[in-house]
């Protein structure tokens, strides 16, 4: 009998108790649903709920904390030899423990000529385990089998089940909501602190500020050409480097786009056009990173050698373009609502004093949606910050600070990749340096995405 | 003269200075018909009210008369429509140039977000009809005063346009309309979204305005017609029922319908 046994069982009883209950409260009611405070299904809903609700949720209980409770126990049961070794060590013996308790669950109850300690402890672990499921399987269907019957003797015809039920679904929503937002402060939480962690090793001025940015420790002392630099300008001025070039591409391609598509197109082309131009947004970005790294990069290099100028074979210029390409949807799709939710009256007001099509398009439809148009690049500058695949294939790895185009440049999210790529020490500076530059994007991004919210409610409530 | 006045001996007088004339015009939208060979002369330096009720197509024949049907997707328009004589809807004639001449207010005040200077001026603008700053200074005050706005927002001409009350925005957007200098304005119901106050100071206007321009003004509230037109016509279902001289409407309309109607019994 194994977890998911005790759970198939316990959804089993909940799935009787919801009949029982329903049951049971046709049968006060003497058939009759309408004079029930609520429905039969209601009914039993709440015996349901009773069942499954604190059973499952000793279940969960039981694995967070039986983990801990096991080891605690395994751990004192040790022979005092084995008991003073120190605290790593101890892990390390347990970690045994354990591997030798899985082996032996395969292969069998052979010692394998492993040494006294080792086996009792994982015969006693495994015995633990043993009770703690026997354990577990009796307390929960027990505390199902209860709930049933606790919440089956409290049906009356008058019993206010509906509110119990929608209460509780009300809670679980809550739950799940909460958990998401949780995780999400958990998550810039442990970003922030490794990020502290990391100004410790380095200074926090040095990072913003710095110019130089190479980011190899020395591992020795003796060590030569890795001194460790941690200046974050020159990766942050590739990421706008890039960017700019992106919104160089997508913002007057997508927003003509858009214009086109809201104001010249008939019904049937803007029918099939919308959604191709969204399927744009549906191509995988590792797509687009080997279109860039591959085709683009290449005609880029060649284009600049036939024009007598140097260009590296992973310029910014080749990145950025594929990821203007990549946010025109965007910027399209956004603009494309907004502009069409200026109301038809301002562009028959200018119609009617005799404006043409684009005068009253460039002169009252774009000004009024301008705002809009503004949050929709802002949410697409975000997404091009924290854009990743494409820049890792195609733009390079020098921290070069420049605003030539043609040269290589480096952008965060390539730098947070190559530091966690590959075997690394978990508190080393280096590592630690991936959190500070994610904290920083993450506050770039968010910022922006705030502005860009803010302005396009701001310019919803003026039309609503 | 057209068909329809030929009918009436008193009108054939009256009209002596026809500035719109349509014959015979049919409008549909996609497969549905909206207007059914309407015809009727608009006199000059007249106001002109379109009555019937709602749905009956005064809208549609009211934005025929300025071609704004033509942004209307799948709208056509058939018949013979003329200004001063000239076709309306000849190959020839340009649109914008029409829309000049014949400016139009509508149903909801639709000042531009911009400054209450700016939605004045957008027109003179446009057009060209401003050499310099000074030209368009005088063009917006002379608008606004004529549009009995001046001497209310001639301190905060800078501010937008949407903070004036509805009544001012439709003000407003009648010295818009006045800043293209046109010969005729259209109204569609350029009171249905005001008070009674604002609405009254919105037909003083009219009334005034009549010196120098051809009006033409759909309503619903046949009080109003009797207050601010000389003629009347009356649509149903698409028709014009009857048409002349705003007295004889509403005091001995010849057609049944029209006497139905004002006196409540359709509508
Ligand atoms: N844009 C349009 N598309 C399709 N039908 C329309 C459109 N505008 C008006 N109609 C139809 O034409 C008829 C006349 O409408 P309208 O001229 O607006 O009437 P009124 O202004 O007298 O209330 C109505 O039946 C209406 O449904
Ligand atoms: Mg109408």
């Amino acid at each position: 009998m194994s977890h998911s046994v005790i759970v198939i069982t316990i959804l089993a009883i909940a799935m009787v108790g919801f009949r029982m209950g329903r049951g049971r409260a046709l049968t006060l009611a003497g058939g009759q649903a309408r004079s029930l405070n609520s429905l039969p299904a209601y009914h039993g809903g709440y015996v349901l709920l009773w069942c499954a609700l604190p059973a499952l949720m000793l279940v969960l209980a039981w694995l967070a904390l039986e983990p801990a409770a096991v080891r605690w126990l395994v751990l004192s049961g040790l022979p005092d030899g084995a008991r003073s070794l120190s605290a790593e060590r101890l892990d390390l013996f347990y970690d045994k423990i354990l591997a030798f308790a899985s082996l032996r669950n395969g292969i069998g109850n052979g010692t394998g000529g492993a040494d006294a300690s080792l086996v009792g402890g994982a015969e006693h672990y495994q015995r633990l385990k043993q009770l703690s499921l026997f354990a577990l399987a009796v307390g929960s269907i027990a505390i199902a089998g209860t709930g049933l019957i606790f919440a089956w003797n409290r049906i009356t015809p008058a019993f206010p089940a509906r509110r119990v039920v929608e209460g509780c679904i009300r809670a679980m929503l809550v739950v799940s909501s909460a958990l998401a937002i949780f995780t999400t402060i958990g998550i810039v939480l442990s970003l922030l602190f490794e990020t502290i962690r990391f100004f410790e090793k380095v200074p926090i001025a040095d990072f913003l500020f710095g110019l130089k940015w190479s980011p190899q420790m020395a591992l020795r002392a003796d060590q030569v050409g890795s001194s460790g630099a941690f200046g974050a300008v020159p990766i942050f001025a590739g990421t706008l480097l890039i960017s700019l070039i992106a919104m160089a591409v997508a913002v007057p391609i997508g927003l003509m786009s858009a214009i086109y598509l809201s104001e010249y197109a008939g019904r049937n082309a803007r029918a099939v056009l919308k959604p191709m131009l969204e399927i744009l947004a549906g191509i995988p970005t590792v797509v687009y990173g080997f279109f860039a790294a591959l085709t683009v990069a290449p005609l880029v290099r060649d284009l600049g050698t036939f024009l007598g100028l140097d260009v590296a074979s992973e310029s910014a210029l080749a990145a950025g373009l594929v990821m203007g390409i990549m946010i025109i949807p965007f910027v399209s799709s956004l603009s494309d609502d907004v502009i069409n939710a200026v109301p038809v009256a301002l562009r028959e007001g200018a119609y009617g004093l005799g404006a043409t099509k684009s005068e009253t398009i460039l002169r009252v439809v774009l000004p009024a949606a301008l705002p809009g148009i503004v949050g929709s690049i802002l949410l697409a500058m975000s997404r091009a910050i924290g854009e990743t695949m494409i820049v890792v294939m195609a733009a390079g790895l020098a921290a070069n600070l420049t605003a030539n185009p043609f040269a290589a440049v480096t952008t965060v999210t390539v730098q947070i990749v190559t530091l966690l790529v590959g075997d690394q020490e978990f508190d080393s500076a280096k590592t630690l340096a991936a959190f500070a530059l994610g904290l920083v994007l993450f506050a770039i991004t968010l910022g922006l995405n705030i502005i860009a919210l803010m302005t396009v409610r701001k310019y919803r409530e003026k039309y609503d | 003269m057209s068909l329809s006045s030929l009918t009436t001996d008193e009108d054939r007088d009256v009209l002596l200075d026809t500035k719109i004339q349509a014959v015979g015009v049919d409008v549909h939208y996609h497969d549905k018909q909206a207007l059914f060979q309407v015809d009727l002369d608009i006199a000059a330096n007249t106001v002109t009210a379109l009555i019937g009720p709602s749905g009956c197509g005064k809208s549609t024949f009211l934005r025929c008369l300025n071609r704004m049907n033509d942004i209307i997707d799948g709208c056509r328009v058939s018949g013979a429509l003329s200004l001063d004589g000239n076709d309306l809807y000849a190959r020839e004639v340009d649109v914008v140039a029409l829309r000049a001449k014949v400016g139009m207010v509508f149903q909801k005040p639709n000042p531009f977000p911009k400054s209450i200077y700016e939605n004045v001026a957008f027109g003179p603008r446009i057009h060209g009809l401003a050499d310099s700053r000074a030209e368009l200074d005088q063009i917006v005050e002379t608008s606004l005063r004529r549009a009995g706005l001046y001497t209310e927002v001639s301190d905060r001409l800078d501010d937008t346009a949407t903070s004036l009350s509805g009544g001012q925005q439709q003000r407003l957007c009648i010295a818009r309309a006045i800043a293209v200098e046109p010969e005729v304005i259209l109204m569609d119901e350029p009171c249905s979204a005001l008070d009674p106050i604002a609405t009254a100071k919105v037909e003083e206007l009219i009334d005034e305005l009549r010196q120098r321009y051809t009006i033409v003004i759909v309503t619903h509230s046949m009080q109003q017609a009797a207050r601010v037109s000389q003629r009347t016509a009356f649509f149903h279902l698409g028709e014009v029922v009857e048409d002349g001289e705003t007295a004889k409407i509403f005091t001995d309309p010849h057609d049944e319908r029209t006497q139905a109607y004002i006196t409540g019994r359709i509508g």
